[in-house]
C-alpha cells in the first residue's frame, strides 16, 4: 500500500463496546428507514382517500359507515399493547433475560387478540372492497396495516422463540429493543387509519 | 443491573501490530476471514458489497444491451416511412419494454450499484452494512429482470408504455397479463432498490471511518446519500400505485375506475409523484461521479463544496414537487399548473450552482488532464444543458401543451437522461474501471468509442427535436410519406447505428483490456479519496489497517497522516461503527458472512411474485415458503461460533447469567 501510515501513533478500538442501542445501532438505522417506507406508503394511502372523497359528491358513495364500536375496541388494544411493549424494550435495555421472555409473551398475546378483532372489524367495514372506490381504499388502509400487524406478530414470534432456546448475547437484546421500536410504529401509525377510516365517512 | 463503563478508544504509540510482520500475519488471517471460497456454493452465497456491485453493474449493463437492441428495432421501424418492419402491436410492447427496461432494470440499479462497489471503499469500511440483505437485492432485481423477458418472449410483454397509464392498462383495456407483468416487475425492482437505498443510508451515516465527518465525505457519497433519500420517499408512492393497478385487475378493486368513483388521473399523481424524483434518482449520483472526476483531473478540490451539497439536497428536494408538469395536458386548475411551472423552473437554481462549479473548477485547475473519463463528464455540459434548456421549455404550459406526447420529449428527456446520466456513469465506468479489475482501460480505444457516441447521440436526438415540432407524435409505429418526416427520422437512424458500433467499441476496450490492460496499481489518476488507498481490486476486506481522515481529500495530504486503527478482530468480519456527525468510533460489530438464505428467500418471493399474477390467492400461499425462508436466514447457526465469539470478545450475557 503506497498510503503507508506512519507507525509511530495508532488509534487503538480493542477496548470499544461490541454493541449499542437506539442510534447507536446499524439495527436501528435500517428499522428507521423501513419506518419511513412504510410511513409513506400509508401517507400515500390517505391521501388517495382524501382525493376520491373529493371527488365524489356522497361519502361514501352508498351504505352506512363503519361501525365504530370493533375499530375502537382494537385501538384500545392496541394502545394498551404498548406497555408491556415497553416493558419488554426496558428490559432488554438492562439486559434483563427473564423480564424480556415474560413481557414478549404478553405482547404476543396482545398481538393474537388484536388480530382476533381485527377479523371481525373487517365485517364492519360494511363496504367491500370491490363495491366501488371507497370500499377499495377502505380496505386497503386497514389492510395494509393488518399485513404490518401479522408480519409484526410472526416475526416477534420467532424472536421470542429465540430468546427462549438461546443462545442470547447482546446483540440479541438490540434484536429485541428494535422489535419492540417498530411495534410503536405499528401502533402510531394505526391512529391516523382509524381517524381516517371511521371518521373520514363521518365527517363532511 | 448490569451497568457498564464504557471505555474510549485510545492514541497508542509505536504499537507492535503496525509492524510489517505482524501486519503481513493480520492480513493473511483477515483474508481467510473475508474471503468466500470457490465453486458454485461459495459464488451464490457471496455478500462482499464489491462482489454485489460488480454483478449488479454487468446485469444491468445486460439489460441495458437488451434495451439498445430494441430501441435499434424501433429506429429501424422508423427508418422509413410505412414500414411493416414491427407490426403495431409488437411495436407497443418494444417501446414498453425499452422504457421499462431502461428505467427499471439500468439506470437505477446501475448507479446504485455504483455506490455499491464504491460507497464502503470511500468511507474508509471494511464492509457495507447489511451485506445479505444486499445479496437479496440483487437476487430480487436479476429474477424481476428475467421473469420480464420470459414473459415479453412469450408475448406477454408490458405494452402500454413505461408509465403504464390507465385506463388503457385497467381491467377494461388492458389485454391478457401484459399490464400485470408491467406492475409485478415494478414491485421486483421497488424491493431491490429500497433495500440498497437503506443499505448505503446506513453504510454513510454510521460506518464513515473516523476523522470522515460529515463535510469531510467526498461528494459522491454525498450524492448517493441523497439519492437513497429519494429512493425511500419516493418509492412508496409507486408501490402503492402498482399495487392499487393489479388490484383493480385482479381482485375488482376500483381505484382508477371512474365508473365506480375512481379517478384515472389518481394514477397519474401517484405515478408521476415517484416518476420525477426518479428522474433525480438516475441524475444525482451521476453528478457524484462528475464531482470525483472534474476534481481530480484539475488536480484540486471541487470549488464550493457546500454549496455542492446544499445544491444536491435542494435538487432532490424540490424535485418532490414538480410531478404535475407531466400532467398540464390534463386539465387541472391553472394556479396548480403556474405553481408548478414555477416549481419546475426553480430546478434551473441549485443545477446552475453546480454547473458553474464545475467549470470553476476546470477554470481554476492546478495542471488540467484530458482523459478518457474527463471527456465524457464534459460532454454533460453541452449535452445535459442542451437537455435542461427543453426541460425549461417544457415547464411552462402553453409550450408543453404544443409539443405534449411529440417527439420533442423524447429528444429532451434522452438529452436529459443519457447526458445527465449516462455519459458521466460511461466515464464513471472508464475511471474506476483499474480499481475494480485492476487494469487500465485503453486511452485511444476509449476516446474513438467517445467520440462516435458523442457523434451518434446527437445525430439520433437532435432530429428529434424538430421532428416534435413538426408534430410527430410518440408512440406510433409508423407515418406516413406525405407527412415529409422520413429524411430527419432516417438520420435519427443513421445516429443510432453509430451508437450501437460506439457500444461495442466501449465492449471490446472492456474485454481486450480485461486481459491485456496495462496493471493499474493502487492509485492510476492521482485521485484524493479513499477508494484509491487500496490495492486494486481491493482485497476481500477493503482496508488493512483501516485508515482515517484529517481532510477531505486524505490522499493528496499525506502530511496529515492521520493514526490508523488497531485492535479490529481479524477472526472474524468485524466492523467499525461510528457516530453519525463526527465519525467518532462507537463500537465494533461482527458482519455476518457468506449465506445461501438471501437466494432461497429470493427464490421463495419471486415465486409468490408471480403466483400472484395468476391467482390472488397466491400472495396468501406463495407468503408461506417466504416466512420459512426468512425464519431459516435469522435463525442462528453458528451457536457454538457466536459464543466463542462473546468468549473472545467479553463475556456474553447468556454466559453471566448461567
Amino acid at each position: 500500500m503506497t498510503a503507508h501510515p506512519r507507525h509511530d501513533v495508532a488509534l487503538d478500538v480493542t477496548e470499544i463496546p461490541t454493541f449499542g442501542f437506539g442510534h447507536r445501532s446499524l439495527l436501528w438505522w435500517a428499522t428507521a428507514s423501513m419506518m419511513i417506507i412504510e410511513g409513506m406508503v400509508f401517507a400515500m394511502v390517505i391521501v388517495s382517500y382524501v382525493y376520491l372523497k373529493g371527488r365524489t359528491p356522497h361519502w361514501p358513495p352508498s351504505g352506512p359507515s363503519p361501525d365504530l364500536f370493533w375499530g375502537t375496541l382494537n385501538t384500545v388494544v392496541l394502545l394498551a399493547s404498548a406497555v408491556p411493549n415497553q416493558l419488554t424494550k426496558k428490559a432488554a435495555e438492562r439486559f434483563d433475560l427473564g423480564g424480556v421472555r415474560l413481557w414478549m409473551a404478553v405482547c404476543l398475546v396482545f398481538a393474537v387478540a388484536f388480530n382476533t378483532i381485527r377479523f371481525v372489524e373487517f365485517q364492519h367495514l360494511n363496504v367491500r372492497w370491490d363495491t366501488n372506490a371507497y370500499g377499495s381504499v377502505v380496505w386497503v388502509l386497514v389492510g395494509f396495516h393488518t399485513v404490518h400487524v401479522i408480519t409484526d406478530f410472526l416475526d416477534s414470534s420467532v424472536l421470542a422463540a429465540l430468546i427462549f432456546v438461546g443462545p442470547v448475547d447482546e446483540h440479541r437484546f438490540v434484536d429485541v429493543s428494535e422489535n419492540s421500536l417498530y411495534w410503536y410504529f405499528v401502533v402510531l401509525t394505526w391512529l391516523p387509519i382509524y381517524a381516517v377510516v371511521y371518521f373520514g365517512s363521518r365527517i363532511a | 443491573m448490569m451497568a457498564r463503563e464504557e471505555k474510549k478508544p485510545r492514541l497508542v504509540e509505536r504499537d507492535t501490530r503496525l509492524e510489517s510482520d505482524a501486519l503481513g500475519r493480520e492480513r493473511s488471517l483477515l483474508d481467510a476471514t473475508w474471503s468466500n471460497g470457490r465453486g458454485l456454493i461459495a459464488w451464490m452465497a457471496e455478500t462482499d458489497h464489491k462482489a454485489i456491485g460488480r454483478r449488479y453493474i454487468v446485469t444491468a449493463f445486460g439489460f441495458f444491451a437488451l434495451g439498445g437492441i430494441l430501441a435499434a428495432l424501433m429506429r429501424i421501424q422508423l427508418a422509413r416511412p410505412e414500414n411493416t418492419f414491427l407490426s403495431p402491436d409488437l411495436y407497443n410492447q418494444i417501446f414498453s419494454m425499452h422504457g421499462t427496461t431502461m428505467m427499471f432494470l439500468f439506470a437505477v440499479p446501475v448507479v446504485l450499484a455504483m455506490g455499491v462497489y464504491l460507497v464502503p471503499l470511500m468511507v474508509g469500511a471494511r464492509s457495507m452494512a447489511f451485506p445479505r440483505m444486499l445479496a437479496y437485492s440483487y437476487w430480487m432485481f436479476l429474477f424481476g429482470g428475467i421473469f420480464l423477458y420470459v414473459m415479453f418472449f412469450l408475448n406477454t410483454g408490458p405494452d402500454n408504455g413505461w408509465f403504464s397509464y390507465v385506463p388503457l392498462a385497467g381491467p377494461e383495456f388492458g389485454y391478457g397479463k401484459r399490464a400485470d407483468v408491467w406492475a409485478q416487475l415494478i414491485t421486483f425492482t421497488e424491493v431491490s432498490g429500497l433495500i440498497v437505498a437503506t443499505c448505503l443510508v446506513c453504510t454513510i451515516f454510521k460506518m464513515r471511518t473516523p476523522g470522515m465527518s460529515l463535510h469531510r465525505m467526498p461528494l459522491f457519497v454525498w450524492s448517493m446519500l441523497i439519492t437513497s433519500f429519494m429512493v425511500i420517499f419516493a418509492m412508496p408512492s409507486i408501490i402503492i400505485a402498482s399495487t392499487c393497478l393489479i388490484m383493480d385487475r385482479l381482485i375488482s378493486t376500483h381505484f382508477f375506475n371512474q365508473a365506480e368513483g375512481g379517478d384515472p388521473l389518481l394514477w397519474q399523481h401517484l405515478f408521476w409523484f415517484f416518476g420525477h424524483p426518479e428522474v433525480y434518482i438516475i441524475f444525482l449520483p451521476a453528478l457524484g461521479m462528475m464531482s470525483e472526476v472534474i476534481s481530480t483531473s484539475a488536480r484540486r478540490k471541487v470549488v464550493g463544496y457546500t454549496e455542492m451539497v446544499l445544491s444536491m439536497s435542494a435538487t432532490a428536494f424540490i424535485g418532490f414537487g414538480v410531478w404535475v408538469h407531466h400532467m398540464f395536458s390534463t386539465g387541472l386548475p391553472q394556479l396548480g399548473q403556474s405553481f408548478f411551472t414555477a416549481a419546475s423552473i426553480m430546478i434551473v437554481i441549485p443545477t446552475a450552482i453546480q454547473t458553474f462549479n464545475w467549470i470553476g473548477t476546470i477554470w481554476t485547475a492546478r495542471r488540467l488532464q484530458i482523459t478518457v473519463p474527463f471527456l465524457y463528464m464534459a460532454s454533460f455540459f453541452f449535452i445535459f444543458i442542451i437537455g435542461g434548456l427543453t426541460g425549461v421549455m417544457l415547464a411552462s404550459v402553453p409550450l408543453d401543451r404544443q409539443v405534449h406526447d411529440t417527439f420533442f420529449v423524447v429528444a429532451h428527456f434522452h438529452y436529459v437522461l443519457i447526458g445527465g446520466s449516462t455519459f458521466p456513469l460511461l466515464g464513471g465506468i472508464f475511471f474506476w474501471f483499474p480499481k475494480i479489475t485492476g487494469r487500465m482501460l485503453n486511452r485511444r480505444i476509449g476516446q474513438v468509442s467517445f467520440w462516435l457516441l458523442f457523434v451518434g447521440f446527437n445525430l439520433t436526438f437532435f432530429p428529434m427535436h424538430l421532428l416534435g415540432l413538426d408534430g410527430m407524435p410518440r408512440r406510433v409505429y409508423t407515418y406516413p410519406t406525405s407527412m415529409g418526416w422520413h429524411n430527419l427520422n432516417l438520420l435519427a437512424s443513421v445516429g443510432a447505428a453509430i451508437i450501437f458500433v460506439s457500444l461495442l467499441v466501449y465492449l471490446v476496450n472492456i474485454i481486450v483490456s480485461l486481459r491485456h490492460g496495462v496493471v493499474a496499481g493502487e492509485n492510476p489518476w492521482g485521485a484524493s479519496t479513499l477508494e484509491w488507498a487500496t490495492t486494486s481490486p481491493p482485497p476481500p476486506y477493503n482496508f488493512a489497517p483501516q485508515l482515517t481522515v484529517a481532510s477531505s481529500e486524505p490522499l493528496w495530504h499525506s502530511e496529515l497522516a492521520p493514526p490508523p486503527i488497531v485492535g479490529l478482530a481479524a477472526d472474524k468480519r468485524e466492523v467499525l461503527v461510528t457516530y453519525l456527525l463526527d465519525a467518532e468510533p462507537d463500537h465494533r460489530y461482527p458482519m455476518p458472512g457468506p449465506s445461501l438464505w438471501p437466494l432461497v428467500a429470493a427464490v421463495a418471493t419471486s415465486v409468490m411474485f408471480v403466483w400472484s399474477i395468476f391467482q390472488a390467492w397466491g400472495v396468501v400461499w406463495g407468503s408461506i415458503p417466504i416466512f420459512l425462508a426468512l425464519v431459516g436466514w435469522f435463525w442462528p447457526t453458528k451457536t457454538k461460533e457466536r459464543l466463542e465469539q462473546g468468549v473472545r470478545g467479553r463475556m456474553t450475557v447468556s454466559e453471566s447469567l448461567s
